[in-house]
């Protein structure tokens, strides 16, 4: 009998275990709310319920406390809960039998309805799978918006027509380049690395191990170059202009530029673009020239091969369409996250944690755009023979 | 002052704006005069940055014109466009200044791109831009190093680069100390006074109000309309119940 569990207290049994501390009871035109007894922390507090159903809006409740003996804050707090639906139905609640000390902060918490008060916005309703829906289709309406104003804002670029700083190009050339080279450098070593060392285990097993030379190569100058400078610039530098563009953005700087006529695409994506367009083919070269030369270390140490081979090998692998296609993609890809960093951070809201998101969000898309720029271009080299 | 017979200089006929089908405010309908201050005031939210938004053509109203002589804001060519925005200087609430330049840098971009002038008569006129607003010093610092009193201060340098005929001001008081914004109050007077500028601004300090503004543009979010345009001490004294509720400090008048 003692095990089973309680059940929900019903209003008639908390009266029954409290009957001293609250009580309601019909008054002339409404109810009133006696409250008695001692309701200082650590007495046992009935469950608060309003009578059922509840006052219609418009009468009133009145709030008595003449044998209440003992309160605290707490009180205040317990009140306000109970009261407040009552006070939202647009019952009149009364509490002049209330000591000051209760009154003040309920009167304060519960105020008279003005006419003119602060509406509060509606709760937004969740968003279903149309909301989803229309903000991608919205997403991707602004991004193809943002690819069509790049498009005309190169075309003034040819015509001469546009608003670019040369300073602000070079500033970005230095970013991009140079100062990228340590990690790529890292990165594309390791690979290469790797590479040798996993694609020489599978090789000497048919006594193939001089043919590591063409998977590095291949491998490398054709894919994987572009692939990790691509995957590396957008955590450096995609984030990057996303970030600067995105804090920009709430600080009205971009706003100033439109003010003054001067076209935001032309005057801090451009320079960004180009900057990363020119940089793209040299890192790309450079990180394919590491990832080969990485390959040496497994080739000679672990498989036997020697140097000259190896080589020998790498020259004779490589060929112009490797070489361009590896460009090539590599390139489309570093253009492609310089082109998700400038669209997050020109179209972010307006606010600090906007700049957050428009970073994430530009890190993301780059990576994605990423992805499918490689398969589309792979069906497409591979379907036409090369 | 002008006389009341000049033509004004901007007029906003039936504007309405909106974002999507939320509509902020509708049918303003006022006259910018050639040499006063209006301010434009009302509760935060009500739409007073939005509005200084279409003024200056960064929002296109979802109805109505914003006529600059009787060339419209938002149907005019570019070419047109391109003279009119030489006509104004924008400073936003936080200032906006570039921060990846220098106040001069900042300053000597709009002469750079919009003037014939060579490098060194640019440095000489960003440098005297600067020392209108008391800043003559400061013309090679980032705008990370100055105190929001100053930043605001090197954005109207910058808005005066062209020496536009109409500066808009955005919230030029807000988030300083009241040195700072009596200072600021002082500037745009000295600025309508020795260059005869004439001054757009939002604001809702009502200090800076009645110290400044020759005429008062009130709008009421609830009404979602401007109920009140003229004289801020008129508007105290005889005004819409409302609006002199706003100018006496919430306290019902």
């Amino acid at each position: 009998m003692i095990d089973r569990p309680a059940p929900a207290i019903a209003p008639a049994i908390a009266s029954a275990i409290a009957p001293e501390l609250i009580s309601w009871q019909r008054a002339d035109q409404g109810w009133t709310l006696r409250l008695t007894g001692d309701w200082r922390k650590g007495a046992t507090l009935p469950t608060l319920v309003n009578p059922e159903p509840l006052p219609p809006a418009g009468s009133s409740v009145r709030v008595d406390a003449q044998g209440l003996t003992g309160w605290d804050t707490e009180t205040a707090a317990h009140l306000w809960a109970l009261l407040a639906p009552l006070h939202h139905g647009g019952v009149q609640l009364d509490f002049d039998r209330l000591p000051e000390a209760l009154r003040a902060p309920l009167t304060l918490a519960l105020p008279v309805q003005s006419v003119g008060a602060e509406a509060l916005p509606a709760e937004p309703t969740p968003p279903g799978p149309v909301d989803h829906l229309r903000a991608w289709l919205q997403d991707a309406l602004t991004t193809a918006a943002f690819l069509g104003e790049v498009a005309l804002s190169i075309g003034r670029l040819l015509r001469g027509k546009a608003v670019m700083r040369g300073s602000d190009y070079v500033r970005q050339l230095d970013h991009c380049g140079p100062m990228s080279l340590p990690i790529v450098s890292l990165t594309c070593f390791l690979i290469g690395l790797m590479l040798a060392y996993m694609g020489g285990a599978q090789l000497q097993r048919i006594g193939a191990q001089s043919f590591i030379a063409d998977v590095v190569t291949v491998g490398v100058v054709r894919e994987l170059a572009g692939l990790m400078t691509g995957v590396i610039l957008a955590g450096r530098i995609g984030a990057a202009f996303a970030a600067q563009l995105a804090t920009m953005q709430s600080n009205e700087e971009i706003d100033a530029l439109r003010a003054l006529g001067i076209d935001p695409i032309d005057y801090l994506v451009l320079p960004r673009l180009l900057a990363m367009l020119t940089v793209a083919p040299l890192l790309i070269a450079y990180a394919a020239l590491v990832g080969v030369l990485a390959g040496l270390p497994p080739v000679v140490g672990i498989y036997g091969v020697p140097a000259w081979e190896y080589l020998h090998k790498c020259m004779s692998a490589l060929n112009w369409t490797h070489l361009w296609i590896g460009l090539f993609k590599g390139t489309m890809y570093i253009v492609l996250v310089a082109l998700a960093g400038c669209r997050e951070g020109l179209h972010a809201g307006r606010n600090a944690q906007a700049v957050g998101e428009a970073t994430t969000t530009a890190v993301v898309k780059a990576l994605l755009w990423i992805v499918v720029a490689a398969s589309a271009s792979t069906i497409l080299f591979q379907s036409l023979g090369l | 002052m002008a006389a009341g017979d000049d033509p004004p200089l901007v007029r906003a006929v039936g504007l309405t704006l909106a974002f999507g089908d939320e509509v902020i405010q509708r049918a303003l309908s006022f006259d910018v005069r050639r040499g006063e201050v209006l301010a434009i005031v009302g509760a935060s939210g009500c739409g007073k940055s939005t509005l200084l938004r279409h003024l200056i053509g960064l929002q296109t109203p979802a109805a109505g014109q914003v006529l600059y002589g009787e060339h419209d804001l938002h149907s005019c060519d570019d070419e047109v466009l391109a003279t009119l925005r030489r006509r104004f200087g924008v400073m936003f609430q936080s200032g906006a200044l570039w921060s990846s330049m220098t106040l001069g840098e900042n300053v000597m971009l709009p002469l750079r791109l919009f003037t014939p002038l060579n490098p060194d008569q640019r440095r000489q006129r960003a440098r005297w831009k600067l020392a209108l607003v008391g800043l003559d010093d400061a013309f090679d610092l980032e705008p990370s190093e100055l105190s929001g009193g100053m930043r605001k201060r090197a954005a109207i340098a910058r808005a005066l680069a062209l020496d536009p005929e109409l500066l808009y001001l955005d919230e030029p008081s807000s988030g300083l100390d009241p040195f700072s914004a009596a200072r600021l109050d002082r500037l745009i007077l000295n600025l309508r006074r020795h260059l005869g500028t004439t001054v757009v601004m939002v604001s809702h300090s009502i200090d800076s109000v009645f110290a400044v503004a020759d005429r008062l543009l009130f709008l009421d979010d609830l009404e979602k309309t401007m109920t009140a345009l003229d004289a801020p001490q008129t508007l105290a004294a005889h005004g819409p119940a409302r609006v002199r509720e706003f100018l006496h400090r919430g306290a019902p008048a």
